[in-house]
């Protein structure tokens, strides 16, 4: 049996979207934690190029971005499928995907900053949060149907993440009357057993995030 | 059957994401119709097949509107079998093709953009960024293969083979425009400007890119109004 390892850090939502998609196919991996200020030696090899978590091990090869990671673990473990089989479908999927990707910046700008910064990346984070409640989700339960997939995974910043970061900020975005179906969704997700019992401390988060924002706001002084 | 497998491509001459689209399409023999749009007066069309980012290129299969660049070449890759597989078969090279092509899409291509659009020393500042980014291509050339390069042809060309043209093609013209030379083909990218030579040389590429002067203008017509609205 070829083994998997995962390096990462506790409170990261591109390494639970990972571990998520592990759990689900039900594969056995080491997790190996990462302390950011002292990256190992063996995660700067595995990763020379962006020196980041998660990076996905098996069989000693390394796998970076958690979304190329996610397609990996799909294409070799293909039991309990995170993407549709149909060509057009997938497409779908992916775009929304990329989507996430290119907008979720915003959110984490939003802790970032102060002023103006932090009013354009509320600003960006609603726009954001309008399109996926207005054409990303629809009348389904989740973005992969009546089973959560690769979209509901990589969204998960949104679900368990932003709402630490609206708290910190003392601001209130992802509201069930501003936007019912995204609500919803988060409820559901955060309800699916892997998901549940498969997220970081909320209250560690909050500790944390906090800590690190003075960090941030404090160096940039 | 006229209704199976139509296909249009709606997208802007100069948009190197139109290209790498453009490029897929010929690639794999598939007959399409192009539809040009003007970017400041966009079709009805498009804003009804891409409501969310009014962006070129769109591709429609069927009817089926599918957008974004790079999701665009794998529903190609996914839907056309026949002629070269723009993704390998083993997952692990997959994986590495698709963070190269990722790299190339975000860390070169986007900052390239950048240079286009700045001067003085915002615009040196990326220049040097460019030429890291360039260097980390390079060892990732080598770590696909680590047998040495094969031979390119039309029939082994691949995702990363498109991307390296679509940003790199026009390399003449972009000179020209900058003034300065992005691609190093003796210290920092010899493996990258060989492989693009090489894919210059082929029949499909040679068809698919514009006219020198043609690109020449579009970039000079970018570069000024973007400094003209910096200025502002």
């Amino acid at each position: 049996m070829a083994e998997v390892k995962l390096h990462g850090i506790w409170f990261s939502p591109f390494l639970y979207r990972v571990i998520w998609a592990l759990k689900l196919k039900g594969i056995s991996y080491e997790y190996i934690e990462e302390d950011l200020s002292n990256k190992s030696p063996l995660l700067l090899q595995y990763n020379p190029v962006h020196k980041k978590i998660p990076v996905l091990v098996h069989s000693r090869k390394p796998i970076c971005e958690s979304m190329i990671i996610i397609e990996y673990i799909e294409e070799k473990w293909p039991q309990t499928p995170l993407l549709p089989s149909d060509p057009y479908e997938r497409a779908k999927a992916r775009f929304w995907v990329k989507f996430v990707e290119e907008k979720a910046p915003a959110i984490w700008s939003l802790y970032r900053s102060t002023g103006e910064e932090q009013k354009k990346a509320l600003k960006d984070s609603s726009e954001m949060l309008k399109i996926l409640e207005e054409q990303g989700l629809g009348e389904k339960k989740f973005f992969g149907g009546d089973t959560i997939g690769i979209v509901d995974i990589a969204f998960g910043v949104i679900a368990h993440w932003f709402g630490v970061f609206e708290e910190i900020v003392e601001v209130k975005v992802l509201e069930a009357h501003a936007f019912p179906r995204l609500h919803a969704w988060k409820e559901n997700f955060e309800e699916v057993p892997v998901i549940k019992e498969n997220l970081p401390d909320r209250d560690k988060m909050l500790d944390y995030f906090k800590k690190r924002r003075m960090e941030i706001l404090s160096a940039s002084q | 059957m006229a209704e199976e497998n139509k296909v249009s491509l709606h997208g802007f001459f100069a948009s190197p994401y139109v290209r790498r689209v453009d490029l897929a399409l010929k690639f794999k023999g598939i007959p399409y119709e192009y539809v040009e749009e003007d970017l400041k007066n966009k079709s009805s069309l498009l804003l009804k097949y891409n409501p969310v980012h009014k962006k070129v290129p769109v591709l429609v299969h069927n009817g089926k509107p599918i957008v974004e660049s790079l999701v665009i070449l794998e529903y190609i890759d996914e839907t056309w079998k026949n002629g070269p597989r723009f993704l390998p078969e083993d997952p692990y090279k997959r994986a590495q093709i698709r963070f190269w092509a990722s790299f190339v899409h975000q860390q070169v291509f986007e900052n390239m953009v950048l240079i286009l659009k700045t001067d003085g020393e915002a615009q040196e500042k990326t220049v040097k960024e460019v030429s890291e980014k360039l260097s980390l291509l390079e060892e990732g050339i080598k770590s696909i293969f680590p047998e040495g390069i094969p031979i390119i042809n039309q029939e082994n060309v691949g995702l990363l083979d498109i991307l390296i043209v679509s940003t790199f093609g026009s390399y003449k013209a972009q000179e020209e425009v900058l003034g300065l030379k992005l691609i190093d083909p003796e210290k920092t990218s010899p493996l990258l400007f060989s492989r693009l030579k090489a894919l210059l040389e082929l029949h499909v590429v040679k068809g698919a890119l514009p006219p020198h002067e043609k690109v020449v203008g579009a970039l000079k017509f970018m570069r000024q109004n973007a400094l003209n609205s910096a200025s502002v």
